[in-house]
């Protein structure tokens, strides 16, 4: 077992005449949680849709846990241990709270259709494993008491939650999050955050894309800022706060001041 | 069984005395419709084929959420797979199958179900492969093609082999026999006698329930949720690891063995078949008792099933009748009334009960729920 979770480099996307992503690689130590920030239209999402098999790179090499992996299925990927959430979050609407977890355990159980049709013991017994983690998950989250909820009803932030417990149902060895923090308010952020930390202190690695520098710079070990597709700095957020191109990519040039005296 | 009777399930007693009665009303039913004439129980027996298609229609379009109007494809190709094994056709069309088989080629019902399961599967993911990034639309114009070219193949196929008889079909395909007991004729049984149709619509009946049993299995599964994963969100599927490609695959060729069980019966309880018989109507009508009983809920795709392919025979009995009593004459034929009903059902359907006539209970809770049924 190496102690890198996840290696990519050379990480090179176009789209038409635009070059979304140049040469970006990142390296995520486990256990951490690892920080994607950059302004609008950065390639943050590109790079995440990238590494998760959504988009097909042009170039770049990827490495999950020591072992190569090429991101051109969605699904391989998850399998191989990468599991994420969307930016708008994505759930199955009309099926329960408990049956979207369910559907997270998918990838980790082997029942088929004939063992489904048969009612084998081995299916059975698996069915009642899948229920009982996912009401585990959904417990983990918090958000147990709305198990049999319809997934569309529920309120926005235990949707996200939602959407990580189904994540955490593939048992990944890192959890890709987009955008968590996005329209929540300051005390389901404050959850929020207390959520990842307790994920992290059971060893689950994070890759966090957020645009709240203030949650970024609080909860993560590690940044990488991205900006119009290129790498602009990494670091310890302490270390990045203060580096002169990021400040520019955020605020402009000429505003040097500002952004020490925030720090 | 319990599954579908959920608000009885707490008593063990009334859930057997609830199967226990509607067994006796299916095992009895043939006798009382048989006093209306043998047309009725005909009528019966073919309820439960129809049924048979909607079922297995529902795992596609009502489970995976994938809109198919070529389904009556796998019944023809039951049917046909039947009726070429079972009839004299192939034998005197080629001398070396006489050669091979010098009494004819007749087949065992437990050689042809799982030939005829098999075979429409395998032209499910025939269907399937190369749909599989189609949606909506799009989809639903591929596969009404591919219904169309099943047909047309089958209308064609008597040059320069003729393998299919083109339009005139096959004829003298064997009833089905269990050993020596032929299907075919009255049979006496504890001094009961039973009609051919009786004996058929009890077989075709068993089928069915098999069929419920295995789509309500296949619906509370690992896999039911993958389809019902698929049909809400296909990327947040594929992101939580669900190999999207061989979910549709197994949906499409599962969905057709329903159709390829329900074909052969077809076939042998007709005695005859011919491409007209799988054309894009009875696609439609499969499809319409689905969506009318209630897409993807299988109580309700069963009373979809049975009420649109009773009716029409309920119709032939009564329209002429009527008439002639209301006005002494015939004004519009029974077939025309069909038409005309069946496109009103479906107007009236999708403006009150959109869902169906028996759809999916409310799924889980939905606190939001109670002041939209007011609301209505």
């Amino acid at each position: 077992m190496s102690d890198t979770v996840l290696k990519v480099s050379g990480v090179n996307k176009r789209f038409g005449g635009l070059q979304a992503l140049s040469d970006v690689g990142i390296e995520i130590a486990r256990g951490e949680i690892y920080g994607l920030i950059g302004p609008n239209g950065a390639g943050k999402t590109t790079f995440f849709n990238v590494i998760t098999g959504l988009y097909t790179p042009d170039s770049g090499s990827f490495a999950l846990d020591g072992k190569p992996y090429s991101p051109t299925e969605v699904h391989r990927v998850a399998q191989a241990g990468i599991a994420r959430t969307f930016q708008n979050i994505r759930l199955f609407p009309d099926m329960t709270a408990l049956e979207n977890v369910m559907v997270g355990r998918h990838v980790r159980t082997r029942a088929t259709a004939l063992g489904a049709i048969l009612r084998t013991r081995r299916t059975m017994e698996e069915e009642r494993a899948i229920k009982a983690r996912s009401l585990e998950l959904l417990e983990y989250v918090g958000i147990r008491k709305y198990a049999d909820y319809q997934a569309r009803t529920l309120a926005y932030g235990d949707q996200r939650r939602l959407e990580i417990a189904r994540a955490l149902a593939t048992e990944p060895k890192l959890l890709a999050l987009d955008e968590p923090a996005a329209g929540m308010n300051a005390t389901e952020k404050l959850a929020l955050r207390s959520l990842l930390e307790a994920i992290s202190r059971d060893r689950i690695t994070i890759l966090l894309i957020e645009h709240d520098v203030k949650l970024v710079m609080g909860l993560c070990d590690k940044v990488t800022v991205l900006d119009y597709g290129k790498m602009i700095a990494m670091g310890p957020p302490a270390e990045v706060q203060r580096n002169a191109a990021v400040i520019e990519a955020y605020l402009g040039g000429g505003h040097k001041d500002v952004a020490t005296k925030a720090a | 069984m319990g599954a579908l009777l959920p608000r009885l399930s707490q008593n063990r007693t009334a859930v057997w005395l609830a199967i226990a009665a509607v067994a006796v009303v299916l095992l009895v039913l043939p006798f009382a419709f048989g006093l209306l004439g043998n047309a009725w129980v005909r009528a019966l027996a073919f309820a439960c084929l129809y049924v048979l298609l909607a079922l297995g229609l529902n795992i596609v379009v009502g489970f995976a959420g994938l809109l198919d109007l070529g389904y009556i494809a796998f019944y023809a190709v039951g049917a046909y797979m039947y009726a070429l094994l079972a009839s004299p056709h192939l034998s005197s069309t080629f001398p070396w199958i006489a050669q091979m088989f010098p009494g004819g080629l007749h087949n065992s019902i437990w050689v042809v179900i799982p030939l005829g399961a098999g075979l429409a599967a395998m032209f499910g993911i025939l269907l399937g492969a190369p749909v599989l990034k189609l949606r909506g639309d799009y989809l639903a114009i591929v596969t009404l093609g591919f219904g169309e070219i099943i047909r047309i193949f089958l209308n064609n196929l008597n040059a320069p082999v003729n393998v299919t008889n083109g339009p005139q079909g096959i004829t003298l395909i064997d009833p089905i026999s269990f050993g020596s007991v032929s299907l075919a004729k009255t049979q006496q049984f504890l001094g009961i006698t039973f009609p051919s149709v009786h004996l058929y619509y009890y077989l075709f009946l068993v089928l069915t329930l098999i069929a419920i049993v295995i789509c309500v299995r296949l619906q509370d599964s690992r896999l039911g949720r993958a389809w019902m994963a698929i049909r809400e969100d296909e990327i947040a599927a594929k992101a939580m690891g669900i190999n999207v490609r061989n979910v549709k695959l197994l949906a499409f060729s599962l969905g057709a063995t329903f159709g390829g069980v329900s074909g052969a019966m077809f076939s042998a309880f007709q005695g005859f078949v011919s491409p007209e018989s799988f054309t894009l109507n009875e696609s439609i009508i499969v499809l319409a008792m689905i969506v009318l009983g209630g897409l993807g809920h299988i109580p309700g795709v069963v009373l979809g099933a049975i009420l649109l392919s009773m009716f029409p025979e309920v119709l032939r009995h009564t329209v002429v009748p009527v008439q002639i009593f209301l006005f002494g004459h015939v004004v519009i034929d029974a077939e025309v009334l069909r038409m005309m009903l069946y496109g009103l059902a479906m107007v009236i359907i999708m403006l009150y009960r959109p869902k169906g006539l028996w759809p999916a209970p409310e799924h889980g809770v939905n606190p939001a729920s109670r002041t939209a049924t007011q609301r209505a």
